[in-house]
Parts: C-alpha cells; structure tokens; sequence
C-alpha cells in the first residue's frame, strides 16, 4: 500500500508543454506514472508527448477523469493554477513551483477552504521534489531509482536530504511505502502533521522517517499528534544545528524567528513526544532500522 | 529585501500613516539645509543603515543648531556602525535622515507579521514601545495584543479600534489610530510586505499619533511585481558575497568556520553542515548551488567560497537528482584546473551518473579526496583541515 499515490492515479500536468514540464512529464511516463494529458492555455486540442493537451483544468478533468495534477507554471501565475485545480474537481496537486509570493500562498489556502474537508484538494508543496510511491507511480523531480518499494513512509521539506534518507534506507535493505517533500515555503500546503495522519491510517506504512528543518511550528505540530495519535514508531532529524538566528538558509521558509525554531528546540520537542531523534544526518538510515527491528 | 527607515517613513506615509518633519541627506550641507526646511529647534540625525538598536551604537544624534547637524552629519557619514543586528563587520553609513524632534509622552509598539502557523496576517500591538518585540515578550508579555486579519476581506476598521482601546489610547486619538493601523495593514497587503513594523509608534505631548520609527521587510518572490519597491535596494548595505551568489542564482550565507561547503538542496547543505560539526569543525557558509548545475555554474560557488579567505578546507557534496553527476565532475575538475587551488578538496557524489562523475574525478589525476557517504566526506574534510592546520 501507499498514500496519495499509485499507478492507477490519473494525473494531468499544469505546464505541460514548457521545457521543464516536458522534461519531468516524460521521465515520470518512463516510471509508469499514469499521466492522462495536460494543460496549457492557448494549446488545447493539440497533442503533446502523445497525451491531449487542454486549455483548461475542468475540460482535462471532464475528458480525461484525471484526479490529480502537478504544476511547473512559472512562481507569478503558479497560486492561479493551484486554484484553478482546486475548483475542478482534482484531489491531489503537487507544485514544484519554486519562488511563489507568500501573500499568493495565503490567498490560495484561503480558497482552498470553500470546499467541505470531505471534497478539498490535497495541496502538496510548492517549493517540493514532489510524491513517490515506490515502484507504483511519482509525482515529482526525484530520481526514481535511489527508492526501493517497503514499510516506511518519508515526509520531508527538502528534496535532496529526502533522498540521502532513502539511500541510506535503500543501502540497508528498508524500502519506502510512499515518499512526499512538502515543500521549504513558510506557508504551504500539507503539513508533517497532514502527511502523518494519513502515513497512520495507511496499512503498507509501519513507521515514518520524518526530515524537518529550521523556522515556522509544523515540527512542533507534528510532535503533538505522534503524541496523542500515532501508533506507529516516528523517526525525525531537524537540519540546521549550526544555523545562526535570523538568516535565511536557502529555503524561502528556513528561517529562525521566533521561540522553538530552532534545531535544537525542535529536536527537544520531538524527543519529548516519543519521536526517536536520529543523532546525524548520516544515520537516518541506522536509527530507521534500529526502530523498526523493536516493532516486528 | 530590507529598506532604509526613511523609505519606509515615506511608504507609510503614503498610506496616511503620521511621521514627523523630516528629510534625506547625503552630505553634511544637505543635512544642515533640511534644518531650514524642517523648522523648528531641535532635529535629530539619524544614520541610515539596515539593522535597528542604532541609538545603542552612537547612530542618532541630538541636535539643538544646524551647526550641530552638520557636525553630526559628518562625524556619521562614512562611519561603520556595529549593532547586535550587524554582525562585527558591521554597516557604513552613507545616507542620513534628518527629522524634527518630538517631545514624547507614550511610546507604543505596532507589528505586522507574516503568521505561518494562522497562515494569515498578524496585527501585534504593546503599550510597552520602544524595546524590542522579543524583549517586550519576555518582559511585558501581558501588553501584547494581536488581531489575525481574514484574508479574504482584509483588516476590519472594529480590530483596530478593538486596539487602540486596548493601548488605552485618549479617545481623542481613536480615529487618527485607526488611520495609522489600516494604513499598515494596506501596505502590508499592496507591498507583498512580509514585516511592518513602527517601534516606537508614539503618542506626542501635543496630542499626536507619529510613527517615530518604521521597518519594511519585503517578500523577494513577489519583486517581479513590485518594481517600485526592487528600485529602493540598496547595494552598499548587503553582503559582497551573498550579493553576488543572489545575482548568480546561487544562495550563499557566510558564517565564521573554516570549512567551505558547495551542496545542492536547501535541505541537504544544512544536514552537511550539521555533519561537519558533528565530525570537530565548523563551516565557514551555507550554500546552496540548486538543480540543474552546468559546470559553469559549480566553478562559480568555487570561486565564492574561496573569496572567503577563512576557508582553509572545502568539501562539496552533490545528491543528483535533475543534476547530473559527471556534469558536477566536469565543474569541479575545470574549477580545480582554473583556480590556483591550495587546500584540501573532499568531494562527494551520489545519484544520477555517480559512477560516471567518480571516474571523472579519478581519471583527472587531480589531489581530489573522494568519498562515498555523507558521514566518509565530513570526516574526511575535517581530518584533511586539521592536518593542513598540523603543518
């Protein structure tokens, strides 16, 4: 089993026809991802890579029954498509959109509250190396050979540190249920503790490795619900151990501002709901088996 | 992106938020002359740089003549200021603000925030001004009031008035706090701001509402729309070199260790400085190099880090995933080849075409130190800095 994603999921691509959507759609089609067609204003009715090509979400949903979509439209017009999305009918987008306005993002969660919880879109990212289900399907930018299919579900903010977690997985034997990078932006879609509930519920996932980093409280939400909710074993490292205060490390949203945004403080929280804290980066992998040999 | 006070003063004001008389100098004379056009008996010089607690290091002055203000103004112009906020390289002043002085009878702290855990808008306000934010909630938490603005209809005019009666405000004052707290909340929304913050925003003893001191932050992802606001940079207060990695599209952060690191991701750099610290050293920056890094773009963070004459090792460490190893290779090798490159190189590949980029890498026959896994290159480099540090 897996969350989100497998290769029955069909997807549609927002940004279908540009260089970098056409780049990731075929490698995604060559890992047997299910893409149905994409969107391009101005471009429908033509074909492209094989799969229609629309100028609207609603006619794609309506002529393909897609339910989800991944975005690579440009940061200015990126929070219009992820509304678009969320106002036909899809129920998971991912946007690897980097460089989205904070206030766009704000009004994007907003909208995406019209909707009951029972039909709102699940919003991944932006600002992420997207979802793989191991062996099924991916929705992203990840190199799909460094993940072997398993027990363990990964939620992360970073693409890369996602996938030292899953090679070092991978260099042991553990393979992973489902993958997904959040995304670095201080106002996002999911959150650790969305992704979590779901990792829960999920019968392929007997554990989670989670990778969260400096700035905003999701880490400390997260903390929480393993404490009151999960059964399932939590393994966590926090990056920027040796980040000073107030600098922006790369990501948009990797920035301490405020009380237990640290590394340091997080990793407290973290130990202090019964998450086990791997002790480097180096040892993801390790401390993944470690605590998955006390569970079976 | 940051802006001076000054620029900030004028944005608000637009928004009809009060400030004082004042005007922008570049010159002894100039600041002499905004007397004249200020009026009065008193100004203050204050210097411009980007960080506050500039009073603490001698950058407001006083002043009761326009012979004072010139003095002022010269001692200024050209002297590095140091602040907490600063670093100890601090900032060169290079523009003052010169402004009527206020006799005060309250000073108010007014704060607009970006609130990630809301994910909306966050209106903070203490009748305990003048310190700051952090300060105020460690030592006066109980003054702290805060409004959270629903995004779809914006600020209502009632939570503003829900805070000027909470600051106690003399009834005569109601209506001017509003305007100011409104207008704020305006720019904050029609700047793409991501911080406004007026401290002290202060009650006169004449009865007015001023913002004495303001500080835009600015979100950079929404600069494309804003070109109004991109015009307001100012160069000479930002980082040589994380200035130039900005316009080179890499994203640099300098920091006081020994150790240069070029990554790619966010996300891995801070887990392969954490690792370098975990192994007995410390980095000397943070830097990300991103997706899609061509060969010419791996020898220009080469030539990044080693402008930072602290770095005494170097260690890059690649997962590729769009990137491509070899290409990393080629980088790396023509880097070590152009530059006249005399310290310790531990580099570290995994993803897309490793086997390709580590033969790369051996077939150069260049003194590169190779290593397999995150924990191998860390140790690596900290044990090569230590030996060349023996010598």
């Amino acid at each position: 089993m897996s969350i989100l994603l497998d290769q029955t999921t069909k997807v549609i691509i927002q940004g279908f026809t540009g260089q970098i959507g056409t780049f990731h759609a075929t490698e995604m089609m060559e890992y047997g991802t299910n893409i149905v067609g994409g969107v391009t204003p101005g471009k429908g009715g033509t074909t492209h890579l094989g799969k229609p090509v629309f100028n609207t979400v609603k006619e794609a949903v309506k002529e393909t029954g897609a339910t989800a979509s991944i975005i690579f439209v440009p940061a200015p017009f990126a929070g219009d498509s992820i509304m678009e999305a969320a106002d036909s009918g899809i129920r998971l987008c991912v946007a690897i959109t980097d460089g989205i306005p904070a206030h766009d993002m704000i009004r994007v969660k907003r909208y995406m509250r019209r909707y009951r919880k029972e039909q709102r879109m699940c919003l991944i990212g932006p600002n992420c190396a997207g979802v793989i289900s191991p062996g099924k399907a991916m929705m992203g930018i990840m190199p799909g050979h460094i993940y072997m299919p398993g027990p363990v579900g990964i939620v992360g903010r970073s693409g890369t540190l996602g996938y030292e977690a899953a090679s070092q997985m991978k260099g042991l034997g553990i393979g992973v249920s489902t993958s997904v990078g959040i995304g670095g932006d201080p106002i996002n879609g999911s959150s650790f503790r969305d992704i979590l509930e779901l990792f829960e519920e999920d019968d392929g996932t007997k554990g989670v490795m989670m990778i969260g980093e400096i700035g905003g409280p999701q880490e400390a939400d997260a903390a929480e619900f393993v404490r009151d909710h999960m059964s399932k074993p939590v393994v966590a490292y926090v990056a920027g151990l040796t980040a000073p205060k107030g600098r922006r490390m790369g990501h948009a949203g990797a920035i301490i501002s405020a009380f237990g945004e640290s590394a340091a403080e997080k990793v407290e929280i973290l130990k202090e709901a019964g998450v086990t804290v791997a002790p480097s980066p180096a040892e993801l992998g390790a401390t993944v088996a470690k605590v998955l040999a006390k569970v079976s | 992106m940051d802006i001076h006070e000054y620029q900030a003063k004028e944005l608000l004001a637009d928004f009809g938020v009060s400030i004082p008389a004042g005007g922008v100098a570049y010159s002894p004379e100039q600041a002499a002359y905004r007397t004249k056009e200020i009026g009065g008996e008193k100004w203050v010089v204050k210097a411009q740089i980007h960080s506050g607690a500039r009073g603490k290091a001698g950058g407001i002055r006083i002043c009761s003549s326009d012979r004072e203000v010139w003095e002022a103004a010269d001692d200024l112009l050209g002297k590095r200021l140091v602040t907490h906020q600063t670093g100890p390289q601090g900032k060169v002043v290079q523009r003052l603000y010169i402004e009527a002085a206020t006799s005060i009878e309250r000073e108010l702290y007014l704060g607009f925030v970006l609130d990630r855990k809301s994910e909306r808008i966050m209106v903070v306000a203490s009748s305990a001004g003048g310190m700051e934010i952090e300060e105020i909630a460690r030592q006066k938490s109980e003054s702290i009031l805060r409004a959270s603005v629903e995004p779809a209809v914006g600020m209502q005019a009632f939570q503003a008035r829900e805070l000027a009666f909470g600051l106690n405000l003399d009834r005569a004052l109601i209506s001017q706090a509003v305007t100011t707290f409104l207008g704020c909340y305006r720019a904050f929304r029609d700047l793409d701001a991501t911080m406004v913050e007026v401290n002290p925003l202060v009650v006169t003893e004449d009865g007015r509402l001023l913002a004495l001191d303001a500080k835009l932050t600015f979100d950079d992802n929404a600069l494309f729309r804003r070109p109004n606001i991109s015009e307001l940079r100012d160069k000479s207060q930002e980082d040589l070199r994380e200035m130039m990695a900005a316009d080179r599209g890499l994203s640099y952060v300098g920091l006081t260790g020994k150790i240069g690191c070029i990554i790619n991701g966010a996300g891995l750099a801070m887990a392969t400085m954490d690792m370098i610290k975990h192994a007995g050293g410390e980095p000397a920056n943070f830097l990300d190099i991103g997706g899609g890094a061509s060969p010419e773009r791996v020898a220009k963070a080469f030539r990044l880090v080693l402008s930072d004459e602290n770095v005494e090792a170097m260690l890059v460490n690649i997962f590729a995933g769009i990137n491509r190893c070899d290409w990393v290779a080629e980088g790396v090798v023509q880097a070590v080849q152009d530059i006249d490159f005399k310290i310790p190189l531990v580099v570290r590949l995994a993803g897309t075409n490793v086997e390709a980029g580590r033969r790369i890498l051996k077939e150069s026959g260049l003194p590169i130190i190779t290593a397999d896994t995150l924990a191998e290159a860390a140790d690596r480099a900290v044990a090569a800095w230590k030996e060349t540090r023996g010598k």
